[in-house]
């Protein structure tokens, strides 16, 4: 019965957090390359070391875990009368300035809820100074993005010159039909100016009356249609319930896109219960908060341009911050002062997978145990903006991967003997998962 | 060819002039039909412009819109925690140690919760004291969901606040010092240290507090012989397991009696275990649960029980033998004496009678005996009640000398004889609080009903046994704006302690030791390590001892005189409680009322069980109606003037001539659901809280509508149903002469069935394969399995109508016969007997005679449930496969491909199969827990809730097999024995369900699969199923 604290967490995932921290920072603090060096110190190395030992606590322009860095040594100098030696000595042991007494040190440890900075004895005074000439650097922004006019005319070219293809086509298909229907009548001048006489075939049976004549022909073609609209009916009513596609709004704009595709997050660093349980689990916002305490905002992702389809549909850098803080003020959480305020809302997130409740899976039998990628039943999630329903969840979609997927035996015991004895009983070298008793009713209707 | 054939109705169509005729061939209606009638107001109905063509154009649109609509799917919404316990992982579950004690049934116990709701009850495995939990105790996760629980204070029906209730309580705990009248704490037995030391604290610091323990059914003689003899009020405790004669006078001891808990260590000594197994003489009236387990039963009647156990003692210590029994009573009793006089120390004699001297003499006799099985130096401590103080705090209320009086756990308007008494004592306090957690006759009638935690809500701890400590911890935080008494206790003493701290503050000073307290919690059971006893006390009952030698005789004297005296006059009525109802305080949870007795297979309500002989001579009857219900007579009962009317009466094989039981607990009318409102109240004949009464009794018209399950009574000379030996047979003789294979015929040579096979059998030798041993000689029929399995595959409660027309849905019965002659051995050679079709040895009215039970017949158990047969002639039949078979050896059911057509049910020679008549869930018709929000919290989210009109029956927990199966996969290791269970395999705490994979071939079910005692239900059927059961043996060792 242990009182959860959300620190907790962070400490557990530090270490992910930070290179997660890592790779959005590449962005966000993003520098002109060429910055000159500043009060004896190489911008670009100090950006680097930043970036590495830094930026998991420290922003330079918002306060973070720690305090924000920009200009740090100029400030601290006209504020507190602090010299270079004593950030020497903080960043080397905080913990050891503190005891010695220094008034400053105590008063920034207790400000940051007496949260002591991680020690970097490791760092020489070189390294300092680069950190220091880099938070001294004029930040530049990043270069804005290629214009979306200029690549909004480049997809029009390529709309234009369809647009050409199928008007010239329409255009020959049109000189054809006069062609044929001048034809036509020139003929039929030529025959009134020749006299002759066209043969009358009045007596002649349209053909749709010979046909409903013939009793014969009717049947058949009646089986036929029966036959055809029953195939489709029944192709129709199989996908009744089927939500393959199925894409709701969600109440916060989350994308898997730039989560799992853009920065490489793993999935079940979220979804983690899928590992144990039978639940993939949506991950509480505490999840969200290990990164997000340190990621206020959205600044696109280093070096790609955003496409101009996701900037007509309104995915701006603001419309993800504003994401962003919709987070935060469902979890209750202050980015100016950095705290919790304790007011939280549960987000009611929109359900997409919906299995009958007379249907069991385990979602770690899959992952865990079988071994499989995400993406096999859920698909490319790491390119979907919006999350979708990849696979149709039928039961013919589970039973066929049963018949095609080979169980993962390699270094698990509890196969063993199973896999020696049924492999032999069945003559496979691998068995699949149906061999192994994958397909009875009771191992996923109880 | 034509005919002129003319067909009439009527001799009147032939006159064809017959005008009335004529008219009705005109006429299809006879008379006008009435529309104005069922169209209401012709004018109203005119003026309206809604014509018929319109309104099927509405109904038209409508339809189409309602299918329309239908079309989309609902929008599901799933929502997270804001931040995840660090414990918590949805889809897994967790299990948490801790106790109950709620008055009555203390054990400790395991609860299963998922994603923080506790869901199930099981055994802790840790505990060597109250490890084992019954029917109730499995039930009593329900109780925390039960909907009409107290949500909140109240006073006189009015919701309050708990801070009006603490002021109020809070000024006359002030008002009251000096003042001279009494606080009075009335509460249950908690048999908690901190409890007691909390309240000893609470005396110290508030004059005049007198705290009286009341046990709604009193063990008060128990309580007072070993007090005067021990010097502590207490029970002694007793190992079944260790004594080779248990002989019991009238000791339900293997479902309540002194607290109830000795099952397990019972059916460990009723196993045979090279060549030896225990004997058990019971000289009872009621037919009890250990009766019906006995080996030699002896129907008694109170008075008789009280001079056959004076003879006993008598005869033991050698002194001279007063009173007299009938011929084979007695020559019973003197075989008993003999049979104690070869091993005294391996006997033990235990009695439930409530009288002063059959108690101070049972212990007397244990003593005497050097009894193995008697342990007194650490007894029990989970009955403290006394009757006495009781009475004596009720004359203190109708005297105005109690200014203040708390109850907790306990609902003496109810289970008090003398209710109205208290009533009147209560009207003269001035101010009253009850802790109950629902609300009851106690809570109406005091100022405040304080709304209390379920236990699973509480903190607590308990000594179950003197040095066996174990730990209350909440497993879910409060349901409701509810309090525990210790917590408000503390509040009103002014300390800002919760009672958490509290215990952790007692248990760290006094109790552990030094051990740890987190490694206390997480086993739930604390063993004090050395001397256990308190020294102080260990002294002085020595020197007790030494001083009180001579007088114990002198007095073991006199009252050995007085038993040989006991005459009764009239009827005899013994007061019992019942393994499903306990003492009522759970009456409201539909799985304990639904739960049928597992003597009389009564479900919903109790009754008065009247012997065969006396039921003549009153002109009582029982009988099965048309529709296959059970009826019985009513009778009026009187004790000491007061009566009871309209108690139904049962009649009940076994009950012994001239006395009468019924059991207590029901009745209940205040705070529950109309549904539940079932039975009679026992406790107003519960005078003087004594167990035995002298009763009246009349017949009364009408007839009672039984909701019983089991119609049929006797195994009809069948005894390939149930096998059963003796003890010197299964030692003496192959077992294939007292376990036969069932032979057939094929190709006209007799052959074993089990070699016949219509089918090709599958290889099964691959993989698990589970099979199931039920073990007839463990087995007591106490039914904690049927409750486990209610709560672990959501199986609904139909209620009492349904059950009664034979809908019960419970997976697992727990078959109940009656021998017809004197032993089922003797029905069987009747049977053998019989010749020809009538005369003495006539077929036609010896099975007649084979349907009525002996007046003692011998009693057998059995639970079936579905028998997974290998070759189930269900799967056969079933038209859509929805039950299939699993290699794993499970007969499987898809619930969603089952059409019901019932032919599984039909064809399944075991009648396991349960058919879904209605939609028991959200079902206003069947206002269970599964028909509200809280309620259902319970249900078990691995396994489906199952709908209208599908078979459902016993998976062999299938969901289980399944999680121990990817639990291996996913540690990647083998599964080791022990780690397969089923609900109620592990549920079972005799030992007598034991699960298993026969593949794992050093598993103890293969090693029992080839166990000599194995056989199989049905046999001759050739249905090969996968449960299995072990030969019954008994003890008939006389000599």
């Amino acid at each position: 019965m242990k009182k959860v604290t959300y620190r907790d967490q962070v400490s557990k995932v530090l270490g992910i957090s930070l290179i997660v921290f890592l790779l959005f920072s590449i962005s966000v603090f993003a520098q002109a390359d060429s910055a000159a060096d500043t009060a004896g110190g190489d911008v670009k190395k100090g950006k680097a070391l930043f970036n590495v030992n830094c930026a998991a606590c420290h922003n330079l322009k918002r306060k973070s875990t720690g305090p924000n860095l920009y200009k740090v040594e100029e400030r601290l100098a006209e504020d507190e009368g602090l010299d270079r030696e004593w950030l020497y000595a903080w960043i080397k042991n905080s913990a050891g300035v503190i005891k010695t007494g220094d008034a400053y040190a105590n008063k920034i440890y207790k400000e940051y809820n007496q949260t002591a900075m991680t020690a970097f004895p490791t760092l020489s005074n070189e390294d300092i100074n680069n950190i220091l000439a880099y938070t001294a650097a004029e930040p530049t922004t990043p270069p804005p993005p290629p214009g979306p006019e200029a690549e909004f005319n480049g997809t029009q070219q390529q709309g234009f010159s369809n647009e050409l293809i199928l008007g010239a086509l329409a255009l020959v298909f049109g000189i054809l039909v006069f062609m044929l229907v001048s034809v036509n009548k020139s003929l039929k001048q030529v025959m009134k100016v020749n006299g002759v006489e066209v043969e009358d075939d009045g007596k002649k049976l349209p053909i749709w009356k010979a046909f409903a004549k013939n009793q014969f022909l009717v049947l058949i073609s009646v089986i036929f249609l029966l036959l055809t609209s029953a195939y489709f009916a029944y192709g129709w009513m199989m996908q009744v319930d089927v939500n393959k596609g199925y894409a709701p709004i969600q109440p916060i704009h989350y994308s898997h896109k730039i989560h799992a595709g853009d920065n490489k997050i793993e999935c079940k660093y979220c979804h983690s219960s899928a590992r144990k349980s039978k639940h993939s689990g949506i991950p509480s916002l505490n999840v969200c908060m290990n990164c997000h305490k340190s990621i206020a905002e959205y600044s696109g992702t280093p070096g790609v341009a955003p496409l101009k389809e996701d900037l007509a549909k309104g995915y701006t850098n603001e419309f993800y911050s504003a994401q962003i803080d919709s987070l935060y003020s469902a979890v209750g959480w202050d980015k100016i002062n950095q705290k919790y305020t304790g007011e939280s809302r549960p987000v009611e997130w929109v359900r997409i997978h919906n299995l009958p409740d007379f249907v069991y899976f385990n979602h770690s039998q899959h992952v865990e145990v079988g071994g499989i990628e995400c993406q096999t039943c859920h698909g490319p999630v790491e390119e979907m903006e919006i999350m979708e329903q990849f696979s149709p969840l039928t039961m013919g979609w589970c039973i066929n991967c049963h018949r095609e997927t080979n169980v993962q035996v390699k270094d698990n015991p509890y196969y063993e003997k199973i896999h020696a004895e049924l492999s032999k009983k069945y003559g496979v070298e691998n068995l699949t998962a149906a061999q192994m008793g994958g397909l009875e009713c009771g191992k996923c209707h109880y | 060819m034509a005919s002129n054939k003319k067909y009439w109705k009527n001799e009147a169509e032939l006159n064809p002039n017959d005008s009335i005729v004529e008219r009705l061939r005109q006429n299809e209606f006879v008379e006008q039909i009435p529309v104005d009638d069922f169209l209401g107001d012709k004018e109203s109905l005119e003026s309206s412009n809604t014509n018929r063509r319109d309104f099927l154009k509405y109904v038209g649109f409508s339809t189409a819109a309602a299918s329309l609509a239908a079309c989309e799917g609902p929008v599901v919404k799933s929502i997270p925690y804001v931040i995840a316990p660090e414990n918590i992982v949805p889809g897994v579950a967790s299990y948490y140690a801790t106790t109950i004690a709620n008055g009555f049934d203390f054990a400790s116990i395991l609860v299963k919760t998922r994603e923080g709701r506790p869901i199930k009850i099981e055994n802790n495995d840790r505990a060597k004291v109250g490890g084992a939990s019954n029917a109730r105790i499995q039930a009593s996760v329900l109780s925390l969901y039960d909907s009409t629980r107290l949500q909140g204070p109240t006073s006189k029906g009015e919701n309050v606040e708990w801070s009006d209730l603490d002021a109020a309580v809070k000024s006359k705990i002030n008002a009251l010092k000096g003042s001279g009248k009494q606080i009075a704490l009335l509460t249950q037995t908690y048999a908690s240290p901190s409890t007691s030391r909390l309240i000893a604290e609470f005396k110290a610091a508030n004059e005049n507090v007198n705290h009286v323990t009341y046990d709604a059914i009193a063990e008060d003689e128990a309580l007072n012989a070993f007090e005067a003899k021990y010097g502590q009020r207490a029970l002694a405790d007793y190992d079944f397991e260790k004594a080779d004669l248990i002989v019991s006078f009238g000791a339900d001891f293997l479902s309540d009696w002194q607290g109830g808990g000795y099952s397990s260590g019972y059916s460990k000594g009723r196993v045979p275990k090279n060549g030896k197994m225990s004997r058990h003489v019971q000289f009872e009236a009621n037919m009890s649960l250990t009766g019906a387990n006995a080996d030699k039963r002896v129907a008694l009647t109170p008075s008789l029980q009280k001079i056959a156990l004076g003879q006993l003692y008598s005869k033991l210590s050698g002194s001279a033998v007063k009173g007299e029994l009938l011929g084979n009573m007695q020559t019973a009793l003197d075989s008993v004496v003999a049979q104690i006089k070869r091993n005294p120390s391996k006997a033990v004699v235990v009695s439930g009678i409530d009288d002063a001297n059959v108690q101070a003499i049972v212990l007397a006799i244990n003593e005497m005996l050097g009894s193995q099985a008697f342990n007194p130096s650490q007894p029990r401590l989970v009955r403290q009640g006394n009757a006495k103080a009781v009475a004596s705090l009720i004359g203190d209320m109708n005297a105005g000398k109690v200014g203040l009086l708390i109850t907790d756990g306990v609902n003496p308007m109810f289970s008090l004889p003398n209710a109205a008494e208290f009533k009147s004592g209560l009207e003269k306090v001035d101010l009253s609080v009850a802790f109950s957690s629902n609300k009851n006759a106690t809570t109406e009638a005091t100022t405040f009903a304080a709304a209390s935690n379920h236990y699973l809500e509480s903190w607590g701890d308990v000594e179950i046994k003197k040095g066996h400590y174990s730990l209350i911890q909440p497993t879910i935080s409060e349901l409701f704006d509810t309090r525990q008494f210790q917590g408000a206790l503390l509040n009103w003493m002014g300390s800002d302690k919760s009672y958490y701290d509290y215990i952790t503050a007692i248990w760290s000073s006094s109790i552990l030791g030094g051990s740890s307290w987190s490694q206390a919690l997480q086993d739930g059971v604390f063993t004090a390590a050395a001397s256990v006893a308190d020294p102080v006390n260990v002294v002085s009952n020595a020197d007790d001892k030494e001083n009180e030698e001579a007088p114990v005789s002198t007095s073991i004297a006199s009252a050995v005189s007085s038993l040989a005296n006991s005459n009764a006059d009239g009827m005899e009525l013994v007061l019992y409680s019942k393994v499903g109802m306990g003492d009522g305080q759970q009456a409201s949870n539909p799985w304990l009322q639904e739960f049928p007795d597992p003597i009389t297979r009564v479900s919903w309500g109790n009754y008065v069980t009247v012997s065969k002989a006396d039921a003549a001579t009153l002109g009582l009857v029982n009988e099965n109606v048309a529709n296959g219900g059970l009826d019985g007579s009513y009778v009026k009962l009187t004790v000491n003037g007061v009566s009871l009317d309209n108690v139904p009466v049962i009649i009940q094989p076994g009950q012994a001539k001239g006395s009468v039981g019924l059991s207590l607990g029901y009745g209940k009318k205040v705070g529950m659901k109309a549904e539940m409102q079932t039975g009679v109240n026992a406790y107003a004949l519960y005078q003087g809280m004594n167990n035995i009464q002298s009763v009246k009794i009349e017949k009364v018209a009408g007839m009672h509508e039984f909701a019983c399950i089991q119609l049929h009574k006797t195994l009809m000379g069948r005894g390939d149903i149930i096998k059963e030996t003796t003890l010197e047979i299964f030692n003496t003789k192959d077992h294939a002469e007292w376990n036969h294979v069932p032979v057939v015929s094929l190709d006209h040579q007799e052959v074993p069935a089990t070699s016949v096979d219509l089918w090709d059998s599958f290889d099964r030798s691959i993989g698990h394969h589970f099979n199931m041993s039920i073990d007839l000689n463990a087995c007591t029929g106490c039914g904690a399995c049927v409750i486990a399995c209610h709560a672990e595959n959501n199986v609904p409660v139909v209620g009492k109508e349904e059950v009664r027309k034979s809908r019960d849905m419970h997976w697992l019965r727990i078959d109940r016969y009656y021998s017809s002659e004197e032993s089922f051995a003797d029905d069987n050679q009747k049977k053998n007997d019989f010749d020809g079709l009538t005369g003495e040895k006539g077929s036609l009215g010896g099975f007649g005679e084979l349907e009525d039970p002996s007046a003692n017949p011998q009693v057998a158990f059995q639970p079936v449930m579905c028998q997974h047969c290998n070759h189930a002639p269900c799967e056969t039949v079933c038209p859509v496969a929805a039950t299939s078979h699993g290699r794993q050896g499970q007969n499987q059911m898809a619930y969603n491909r089952c059409v019901g057509t019932r032919y599984c049910a039909n064809n399944c020679p075991y009648k396991v199969r349960r058919f879904n008549w209605f939609l028991y869930n959200n079902n206003d018709e069947f206002d269970f827990h599964m028909n509200n929000d809280l309620g259902k919290m319970v249900v078990n989210p691995d396994v489906n809730v199952r709908s209208r009109g599908v078979i459902e029956k016993c998976s062999m927990c299938i969901q289980k097999t399944q999680k121990t199966i990817l639990d291996a996969k996913r540690d990647g290791r083998l599964i080791k024995d022990g780690e397969f269970q089923t609900a109620c395999s592990s549920a079972c705490s005799n030992g007598a369900i034991v699960f298993g994979d026969i593949n794992d071939k050093e598993s103890t079910i293969a090693e029992l699969k080839e166990d000599d005692r194995m056989y199989h239900l049905l046999e001759h059927v050739g249905t090969k199923p996968n449960v299995f059961y072990q030969v019954k043996v008994r003890n008939t060792n006389e000599a």
